[in-house]
């Protein structure tokens, strides 16, 4: 595989570095303890192109690639696991299905507000009674006349105060299971839709998360994504593009992680000497950065095989895997580094480590992804 | 109407500086950054294309690999690139640099409507001469130190911001302006930019198609054709931490005294 950059990956990933260094990382420490979303930082990614990266510039996206996006994310992610995640929900989860399998006249009619970062995405699967056993969907959609009433709610919704759009899905035939799920574009302002109380989280706590909830939700037939049915594969195939987005995020976190730890440690003296001068340390070190650079081979090459249209279910899975088990570790170990200081919040990894945890239970928890790449293997 | 903008590759001072063995700076072993006050002369110049459309074109003149730095620019916004690039062209100091930036644009060429943009000065020569020398070889008007540009049409109406004060300039064009980081604050490259940057027009102009100009001959390009000479180029050593006091009483100024006449300074 060639992980040689192309001169326009190189020239975005440059900017992608100065941008969340200049407009990213100054906010990350205030808006996790504020636990605000960064609205204006939105709105300067949206001038940039960053909420719609590997669209075509027909929808109104900025034509970019998908390992741009995944680099997007990853740089993101290495000052603030918050603002990679706003992206990553918006892009895979909702810009992504619609793009994947909306209509043309729902492609036009949604994807230049979203790419263009004039609308928020959010994507409503979960539930409370459904979270990995995704087809336990209590929510229902029933047809009446040129449009479907929806009634239900869903659960941990990122972007969900903030969102304009929704990708939401619910049971059109609870008879036939997985096969009676069908997938709907939910606007804000449909009468019978609300949003719930904005969730209290241990990391990303800058994201919006919070419940959506369907009263008689009127919803127009031609809101249908995809057809009647076929929602669940709807979903599943929005999560495999979406887990390369978190593995992203995963990745970008550990890099973080390493760089605060090799700044600290060649600073720190103790017993005379420097951290990074003990073999602990550099072992350490070494060990979190080797981890990180497999993680990134693992997201890049996901990224690179739905870029080009080749299977990648396994591939993303993988690479969520690994890259949110290796931020985890590395990110604790990172603290560890830091000793008594990692521990407050005057430095950033122990909010990294509190953000790396989510990246293994979200879209997928690391259970479900062994589930998806032993199921690949054969392995029943 | 276009505008015409002279960017500089120069050394990332935050890195350390080679020299080669005439004294002249060993730019292919330094990591480049593009020159910061140049960037605020492209970034005038995206804002005068936002608002009235105009063409904007990008000079520089150095070693093949500042391509990658037009292209940056074309990420940015820029239209087109020009790379100045000969190997008779290397060496040159302010002077030989100006004399054939000025035939490049000249080359180009300039029309009546057209802006020519400079940053004020580049980090590594701090000369400053580079933008009002081209302005003379051109003979266009030239207005340094620009805080504010304002298009009235043929019209500029440019704030100069100088130590001692503001000076407000009425200027026509074609003309001359040098940029300040005052001026604005350079855009990000974006997304869309960065893919469309290597598919936009780039034009070389070497030796040979510069070598019929009436300001290109030996004696005035390259080392041979600069007046100045390097006698030394090195990095300075690192000085130590000041002593600072503080107070505003008379206990203050006496223990400053104090310690400027145990150093015998007073």
């Amino acid at each position: 595989m060639d992980f040689h950059l192309t001169k326009e990956q190189l020239l975005v990933r440059k900017m992608f570095r100065e941008f969340a260094e200049n407009e990213v990382k100054p906010l990350a420490a205030e808006i996790d303890e504020e636990e605000r979303f960064p609205m204006e930082t939105v709105e300067k990614m949206a001038k940039l192109g960053m909420m719609g990266i590997y669209f075509p510039k027909e929808y109104g996206g900025a034509g970019g690639d998908v390992l741009s996006y995944a680099m997007c994310v990853e740089e993101l992610a290495k000052v603030c696991g918050t603002t990679a995640v706003i992206v990553s929900a918006h892009t895979s989860l909702c810009c992504a299905p619609i793009f994947e399998h909306g209509t043309e006249e729902q492609k036009r009619k949604y994807l230049p507000d979203l790419c263009s970062g004039k609308k928020i995405g959010a994507f409503g699967l979960t539930e409370p009674n459904a979270g990995t056993d995704a087809s336990g969907q209590q929510t229902t959609a029933v047809l009446e006349g040129d449009h479907y009433v929806l009634n239900g709610s869903k659960c941990f919704i990122t972007n969900g105060n903030v969102a304009d759009t929704f990708v939401v899905f619910a049971m059109t035939d609870k008879s036939k299971g997985n096969h009676g799920i069908s997938a709907f574009i939910v606007e804000k302002d449909f009468p019978g839709f609300s949003q719930g109380k904005h969730e209290k989280k241990m990391g990303i706590r800058g994201s919006s998360t919070c419940d959506l909830i369907f009263e008689d939700c009127i919803v127009p037939k031609e809101n249908l994504l995809g057809k009647e049915g076929k929602g669940f594969k709807i979903a599943m195939q929005t999560l495999d593009g979406g887990r390369i987005g978190i593995a992203s995020q995963a990745l970008g976190l550990g890099e973080g992680a390493v760089d605060e730890a090799i700044k600290y440690t060649k600073e720190r003296v103790q017993f005379k000497k420097r951290l990074s001068q003990f073999q602990n340390t550099q072992f350490q070190l070494a060990d979190m950065y080797t981890r990180m650079q497999a993680a990134q081979f693992l997201v890049y090459s996901a990224a690179m095989k739905k870029q080009n249209h080749e299977p990648y279910s396994m591939d993303a899975a993988m690479a969520k895997l690994f890259a949110a088990e290796a931020a985890s570790d590395v990110t604790r170990r990172a603290v560890q580094l830091f000793g008594g200081y990692g521990y407050t919040r005057e430095y950033p990894v122990e909010r990294m480590m509190r953000d790396a945890k989510i990246t293994e239970i979200y879209e997928g928890t690391s259970e479900v992804q062994r589930m998806v790449i032993s199921s690949n293997l054969g392995v029943k | 109407m276009k505008i015409l903008v002279t960017v500089k590759q120069v050394p990332d001072t935050s890195g350390k500086v080679a020299v080669n063995p005439d004294g002249t700076l060993d730019r292919a072993s330094m990591q480049t950054i593009i020159n910061p006050d140049d960037l605020n002369a492209v970034e005038a110049a995206l804002a005068l294309k936002d608002e009235l459309g105009c063409k904007v074109v990008a000079f520089t003149m150095g070693p093949p690999p500042a391509e990658g730095m037009l292209r940056e620019l074309m990420a940015m916004g820029v239209d087109e690139g020009v790379l100045v690039t000969a190997r008779e062209f290397g060496g040159s100091d302010t002077y030989a640099t100006s004399q054939i930036l000025a035939a490049a644009i000249d080359t180009y060429g300039v029309e009546d409507d057209d802006i020519v943009l400079a940053g004020r000065q580049a980090i590594d020569g701090d000369t400053a001469q580079v933008g009002p020398q081209i302005a003379e070889k051109l003979h266009l008007p030239q207005v340094t130190y620009a805080g504010e540009i304002k298009k009235e049409g043929n019209t500029l109406i440019v704030k100069r911001m100088l130590e001692d004060g503001y000076m407000t300039v009425k200027v026509q064009t074609p003309c001359m302006i040098t940029c300040i980081k005052e001026l604005n604050t350079p855009r990000y490259l974006s997304v869309g930019g960065a893919f469309e940057a290597y598919s936009k027009p780039l034009t070389i102009m070497d030796y040979p198609a510069l070598k019929d100009h009436a300001l290109i001959d030996a004696t005035t390009i390259g080392l041979k054709g600069s007046p100045t000479n390097i006698y030394k180029s090195f990095t300075p050593p690192q000085k130590g931490v000041g002593m600072m006091l503080e107070g505003d009483g008379k206990e203050t100024t006496d223990k400053l005294a104090g310690i400027l006449a145990a150093k015998h300074i007073i």
